[in-house]
């Protein structure tokens, strides 16, 4: 039986959490180890394991994998989450890279003074609302079926749905004019593999605190 | 079939890594040039662009945006994304790294003029430190002629468009890195490389203080 993904990153949400996601959603089990001292990092740099001297790393099929996106790209391919043609695989990076830049908007405010993360927040929340939300309110509209690409559930509608909750603990209201989104929402929280990673106890980290950042700055020596 | 049409401004910003992809394919495009904030409008309010942004690039019927589902989709089409999965992961690993050098490069010319004396050193520093090295040893520990699976890939386009780029701003970066010079050498002997990098190509000129006024008012930024 291969070996389980292993994850390396700090205690939290991160870029790792789109990955996390993923993985979850595939049914995938996966393994953690969690940077919390300047030794561990030193030791991952020196040992030539991070490529470009960063995190994320994820171990998988005995690739040292890093950078977000490459590794996001493997497994929606490896899980059959990536559509099953050169078409419909540019729909679903087009998708994901679009909610995969707000995430990031999310993760890197916390490491903002205070005036510009209220800032670089409320500036997330509107372009969800006028930028993002609506584009993916009206491809659902427009061809009436579960998932936005090509009738099957893929990587878009994970990461969709980890935007959308994300925007939603910024402002619960942002849903509000977009009942595609609303059903939408429902619909891929209630898959038995997501309803489980969305219960306590499970993997998934909460939004990001001042412990948390400041963890990272010490790891990073930011 | 007609030709890639991509839609930009009269300058290299987000779209010369695709125009390099293209010409290193021998891939024939036209390009339709943004030339005044009212031509943007168009776009955006015609639905041309899914997230309101450009680059965008119509390719088989289809108004791609999003950088690097664009390059994906590209590279794809021309066979140069690597063999299988685990090539494309390493592929998208390295191109990724360029990226992030390449985005810091980008929006040099956007840096306040009290700050970019610290960036440049911040940028050549990053590039001769944690860039250079990574893909030296990559080059180093197969002693193949490419990145990845002795094949030309979209890989080695990316970072040798980043290799002019360092050369651009300090030809000393590169002293230390004589396989990524090989390199270099290697991809613009090819001849659709080749014929890209000489004058009355479809390749952008560096931007000077003229180019990016232009920029900054057909996206209105201050």
């Amino acid at each position: 039986m291969a070996a389980k993904p292993k994850l390396w990153y700090f205690h939290g949400r991160g870029r790792m959490e789109s990955i996390r996601w993923l993985l979850a959603a595939a049914g995938v089990e996966f393994e953690e180890e969690f940077l919390e001292t300047r030794e561990q990092y030193e030791k991952l740099q020196k040992d030539g394991r991070l490529l470009f001297g960063q995190v994320p790393l994820v171990e998988i099929d005995g690739m040292e994998l890093t950078q977000t996106r490459a590794i996001l790209s493997y497994l929606a391919a490896k899980y059959n989450l990536h559509g099953k043609d050169p078409k419909e695989t540019v729909r679903i990076d087009m998708y994901a890279d679009g909610t995969l830049d707000l995430m990031l908007m999310v993760a890197l405010a916390a490491f903002k003074p205070p005036e510009e993360k209220e800032e670089s927040l409320a500036l997330v929340v509107k372009k969800a609302k006028t930028r993002y939300f609506p584009v993916f309110e009206k491809i659902l509209k427009d061809h009436g079926e579960d998932f936005l690409v090509g009738n099957k559930f893929s990587w878009a509608d994970i990461q969709l749905l980890e935007a959308i909750l994300m925007v939603e603990e910024l402002d619960g209201s942002v849903l509000c004019d977009f009942p595609l989104l609303k059903e939408f929402k429902t619909r891929i929280s209630n898959i038995p593999t997501i309803k489980k990673f969305l219960q306590p106890g499970s993997q998934r980290k909460p939004p990001p605190d001042s412990h948390y950042v400041e963890a990272v700055r010490n790891v990073l020596q930011l | 079939v007609g030709k890639p049409k991509l839609h930009y401004f009269n300058g290299r910003g987000r779209m010369e890594c695709i125009r390099w992809l293209l010409a290193a394919a021998g891939v024939e495009f036209e390009e339709k040039f943004i030339e005044q904030p009212e031509d943007l409008d168009k776009l955006k309010n015609d639905g041309s662009l899914m997230f309101q942004q450009v680059p965008m690039v119509e390719i088989d019927g289809i108004k791609l945006v999003q950088t690097r589902a664009i390059l994906n989709y590209v590279a794809t089409k021309y066979n140069l994304y690597g063999k299988d999965m685990k090539e494309r992961a390493l592929i998208d690993m390295y191109s990724e790294g360029v990226a992030d050098l390449g985005e810091m490069i980008l929006l040099l010319p956007l840096c306040p003029p009290d700050q970019k004396d610290a960036k440049i050193a911040q940028i050549k520093q990053s590039t001769t430190n944690r860039y250079l090295p990574a893909f030296e040893k990559v080059l180093k520990s197969h002693g193949q002629d490419y990145l990845v699976g002795n094949k030309l890939s979209k890989a080695d386009i990316h970072l040798v468009e980043l290799l002019y780029l360092v050369e651009e701003l300090d030809p000393s970066l590169l002293a230390n890195f004589p396989l990524l010079k090989g390199l270099k050498a290697r991809v613009s002997n090819l001849p659709a490389v080749k014929k890209f990098l000489q004058p009355g190509s479809q390749r952008k000129p560096p931007m000077d203080e003229k180019t990016l006024e232009e920029a900054k008012r057909i996206f209105r930024i201050k």
